[in-house]
């Protein structure tokens, strides 16, 4: 399991939950069980996420490996500048 | 509109061109004569992008007529390297790194190269009062201020 | 990319001072900009813009115009009107109206004519029936219940019930117990602080030339920080596929986040297309001031405790950005950054996008953290000021460090925030002593850093030499510092190297050049492209002596055999292995494409020294210091010019800069007379530190510095000129009246 937290925003639609345990092995899997548990997220997902896993913001590379041990923290899609 | 025969000197070279009455020097040099050294920022004097020399003064040729170069001496960057050789004012702009976009490049060495004809030891302060009319957004000024004054040593060296 | 790309090595290259390739150009008047191109039978492109804030349009009548002699084109928005979504359709809209007027300068129609005097004179023909509307320019009016609605449909879910429709977006990000936090504090300030919009000023107005084929193939030559979203974007708009339209970049005369997006690109598309003739369009200074992006105005909430011995305890702040008539995140940046430099328990920041009657805003360098640094840094100071306590001491005693959590979220890697401060301590600015009516600010500084996607292609010539092809319009001497990577990797002089920046057709997707990622990307790219290329070039000098490719190794610019075992050859130079390309197997080449990651955050610290002149209210600058942190530096010089630059556009902003709108919603100001950004004889030297705190996630280490200076000079000035004066202003910029107001009320 890893630890996803969430920013702000986004725990209006996860019932207020800021930390939430998941299944998954990458950036992609973590977003589709994040999405199965909590779908009013898929919009937000849609418009874009980055991650941050373990302090480096990945913006979409999917395949980037996600360990249980790893800080995972979803962030808004960062463009622009 | 009918318009006016113009007969001038650019870059020491006699040239001939046809412009209409309301016409800028500007619009004449770059899209008549296809001299693009020389750039438009605001058309309103306020940049000095468009800084060339007319008989010897500096001006913003936004603001002077195509028709007022008639018999007139015109100089534009393209004229300031002779041959292959740079002036030192480019020399030093490229070994200073005096620019990053470049596009108020052309405005400042001319309006640099006026300076230093009539002030070849200016101090810091009267080259920054001097440029005060050339906006530059990429460098905050402190290098190009630096390359002007170590090209007017060079050239004091060399007189 | 992971965080074990960085490793420590000698450099030859890197680090040194050489002369720009495209230099040369720009000191001679031959570089082309986005106005200096020219086509056969090309025709000219003007725009006419709404005079009015806010109004429907109900009817256009161009007859009159398209029968003038010499106009070849006229469009309106109705020749954009298919339905789009997302953010194209806001960019095509602003780029033309479709059915509303949204902001004084708004485009509704153009034409496209012989000549400039023609294009002029049809403009006059174009009769535009408005019904005016109500119009809102300012925040808090634009929040207000009942305000005019000025964008109807942008309402995200993320905006609770009760606000004014205006309000398109809010943002959280924060931790930790707030309540507690500020129950633990010795003092709590809570001030609410604004600034002005500002513009990028890039010298050179947005341009471009283009030409559409009749059978639905274009080009398009234009100043751009990206020219493969200028593509995208276009393609898009014109209902074309993107392989059809070829983009080239013109040298681009400043962008800074401006030139991130579109404005009249698809205008003069559209205009060639119909009159089958290329057209040029440029736009006046008082066009872009008027309708191309300028960056958001801010109001800001922020509260922040500190216990006595100078500890903060917790800090919030709501963050209310307007950026014009259509939605954006710049407001989130904003509450990401806002306490980015502080190591904090309890953390909230809110931000609000509100849409109001103006311009579009586009990026401007590190956007929506330098008014939210601004407000931050502005308290702290504040707090210091009540609490007797030395800023630097302060800051130094919260900051940011590998390990702390930041206020946005991940924790931090390595990062340069106590090395900056501490090297602003140690520097004699920092004790230099002060005259009457002189301050001195200070303030941190913070920018996240993108990377992106980037393709590079790197080919080694007949003779040796190598070409490197790349994507990423050079706004500030990145062909300088990719040819330098290059140079540097495969062990040759930086002269033997070309970079060139390729038009769309040459290279895969690249993102635009934004958040200071073309070092960092693009450079990394460029690297592993050369090892790519090493790597060939070791197999064929293998083949050329007959010996194992694993036998071979690359050093100083040459094939060698690596071990006794490989036999003994002499070194075999990269022209001697070009030379015989052709009988090893063809052209040598390397190329790399990556969606970059990993690009590591740049934090800084500014230094600023003023004098306000009591009687005029005039500050003058006296002393000015950058310390920031650049991973490491490639070319010196230009991260100096960067640090500079930006510094120098925050001083503006502090000062003088700002968007005037008029009761009649009408921009006041539209022209460099009146906006006044600086010139060079308001300005001192600006001194620079660079600080080398490798980035792990790049091969040199390098971080993004192009956008981190902006964000401290506006507290830094504020601070100062608080401390000159004794009296705060909580509004920017700090103008003579403003100034002279804030002495006399004390
Ligand atoms: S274009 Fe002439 S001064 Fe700006
Ligand atoms: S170098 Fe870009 S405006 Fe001066």
């Amino acid at each position: 399991m890893v630890a996803v937290t969430l920013w702000g925003s986004l725990r209006a639609l996860t019932d207020g939950q800021a930390e939430i345990e998941v299944e998954a092995s990458n950036f992609k899997e973590v977003l589709t069980a994040l999405e199965q548990r909590y779908p009013a997220l898929a919009p937000q997902f849609e418009r874009g996420v980055s991650m941050a896993i373990d302090g480096v913001i990945y913006k979409e590379s999917w395949a980037t490996p996600v360990r249980p041990d790893s800080e995972v923290v979803l962030m808004p899609l960062m463009v622009g500048g | 509109m009918s318009k006016t025969h113009v007969t001038t000197t650019i870059n020491g070279t006699r040239t001939e061109f046809l412009c209409e009455a309301n016409e800028t020097l500007l619009t004449v040099l770059r899209d008549r004569l296809h001299l693009t050294g020389a750039k438009e920022g605001c058309g309103s004097g306020d940049c000095g992008a468009c800084s060339v020399t007319l008989n010897g003064r500096l001006v913003a040729s936004c603001l002077v007529l195509g028709v007022e170069a008639e018999g007139a001496e015109i100089t534009t960057v393209e004229g300031m390297a002779e041959g292959g050789e740079l002036h030192p004012l480019q020399q030093k702009f490229l070994d200073l790194a005096a620019l990053q976009c470049g596009v108020c490049t052309p405005g400042i060495l001319v309006a640099a190269k006026a300076l230093l004809e009539k002030n070849p030891d200016p101090s810091e302060q009267e080259v920054r009062y001097w440029l005060a009319g050339n906006l530059c957004r990429c460098t905050g000024y402190d290098k190009i201020i630096k390359a002007v004054l170590a090209a007017a040593a060079d050239l004091r060296g060399a007189a | 990319m992971a965080l074990d790309e960085y490793e420590k090595r000698d450099f030859q290259v890197i680090g040194s001072r050489p002369v720009r390739p495209d230099g040369i150009d720009k000191v001679t008047g031959r570089a082309l900009y986005g106005a200096d191109a020219v086509l056969p039978g090309m025709l000219v492109g003007k725009v006419l813009r709404s005079p009015h804030p806010h109004a429907r349009i109900r009817s256009i009548d161009t007859r009159a115009a398209a029968a003038l002699n010499g106009v070849r084109a006229v469009v309106t928005g109705a020749d954009f009107g298919e339905i789009r979504k997302g953010e194209t359709r806001n960019v095509a809209e602003n780029a033309m109206a479709f059915d509303h007027a949204l902001y004084d300068g708004h485009a509704v129609a153009a034409v496209a004519a012989t000549s400039e005097a023609v294009a002029r004179e049809a403009l006059k023909l174009i009769e535009v029936d408005y019904e005016v509307l109500p119009h809102v320019t300012e925040i808090a009016a634009a929040m207000a219940p009942g305000a005019p609605v000025v964008h109807a449909g942008f309402v995200e879910d993320s905006v609770p019930d009760g606000f004014s429709e205006n309000v398109t977006a809010r943002h959280e990000f924060g931790h930790g117990d707030l309540e507690a936090g500020f129950a633990r504090a010795d003092k709590v300030i809570a001030r609410t602080l604004k600034t002005a919009a500002t513009h990028q000023g890039y010298i050179e107005p947005n341009a471009c030339l283009a030409s559409m084929g009749p059978d639905g193939r274009g080009d398009l030559w234009c100043c751009t920080q990206g020219h493969y979203f200028v593509r995208q974007l276009c393609a898009e708009i014109m209902g074309i596929e993107e392989s059809r339209l070829r983009v080239t970049a013109s040298e681009i005369g400043g962008g800074f986040g401006g030139k991130t997006t579109v404005f009249v690109e698809p205008v003069a598309l559209m205009l060639s297309k119909k009159a089958g003739a290329p057209v040029k369009l440029v736009m006046s200074r008082n066009e872009v001031f008027r309708a191309s992006g300028p960056t958001v105005s801010s109001e800001i909430d922020v509260k922040i405790g500190m216990t006595r011995d100078g500890r903060i305890t917790a800090a919030e702040a709501e963050l209310r950005y307007q950026g014009g008539a259509f939605p954006n995140i710049t407001v989130m940046f904003g509450a990401m950054a806002a306490f980015a430099a502080y190591d904090l328990g309890a953390v909230r920041t809110v931000g609000y996008n509100v849409l109001t009657n103006r311009p579009k805003q586009a990026a401007y360098r590190a956007p929506g953290a330098p008014m939210a640094i601004y407000a931050v840094e502005s308290v702290v100071n504040e707090l210091c000021e009540e609490l007797g306590l030395d800023p630097l001491e302060v800051r130094l005693k919260n900051a940011a460090r590998k390990g702390t959590k930041s206020s946005y979220g991940p924790t931090f890697n390595d990062i340069g925030l106590v090395a900056t401060l501490e090297a602003a301590q140690a520097h004699p600015h920092y004790r230099a002593p002060l005259g009457p009516n002189q301050g001195r600010g200070l303030s941190c500084g913070f920018w996240f850093n993108f990377g992106g996607n980037t393709s590079v292609s790197l080919s080694v010539d007949m003779d040796g030499s190598v070409s490197v092809t790349e994507g990423n319009p050079d706004i500030g001497g990145s062909r300088a510092s990719i040819a330098m990577m290059a140079a540097e990797e495969l062990g040759i002089p930086f002269e033997r190297v070309r970079a060139i920046v390729a038009d769309t057709a040459s290279l895969g997707h690249n993102d635009v050049t934004d958040g200071s990622r073309v070092t960092f990307a693009v450079g990394l790219a460029t690297i592993k492209a050369a090892r790519a290329a090493k790597k060939e070039l070791c197999k064929r000098a293998a083949m050329m002596w007959g010996i194992d490719e694993e036998a071979v190794t690359w050093e100083n610019g040459c094939a060698k055999p690596s071990g006794p075992n490989a036999g003994s050859f002499e070194p075999l130079p990269i022209e001697k292995i070009a030379r015989k390309s052709p009988r090893t197997g063809g052209p040598i080449a390397g190329h790399h494409e990556v969606n970059a990651e990993g690009a590591g955050v740049s934090f800084g610290v500014h230094l600023c020294d003023v004098e306000v002149d009591p009687e005029t209210g005039h500050t003058k600058i006296l002393r000015y210091t950058i310390f920031q942190d650049a991973g490491k530096a490639i070319h010196p010089d230009y991260v100096e010019g960067q640090m500079q630059g930006g510094a120098v556009q925050g001083i503006g902003w502090a000062l003088n800069e700002e968007y005037i709108y008029g009761k009649d919603g009408r921009l006041q100001n539209p022209g460099f007379l009146d906006y006044r950004i600086p010139v060079a004889s308001d300005l001192p030297d600006i001194d620079t530190v660079i600080l080398e705190i490798p980035n792990p996630g790049h091969p040199y280490g390098v971080r993004g510095v192009g956008e981190t200076g902006i964000v401290p000079p506006l507290a830094a000035v504020s601070n100062a000129v608080s401390h000159a004066i004794g009296t705060r202003l909580y509004e920017l910029p700090m103008s003579p009246p403003k100034i002279l107001k804030a002495i006399r009320e004390g």
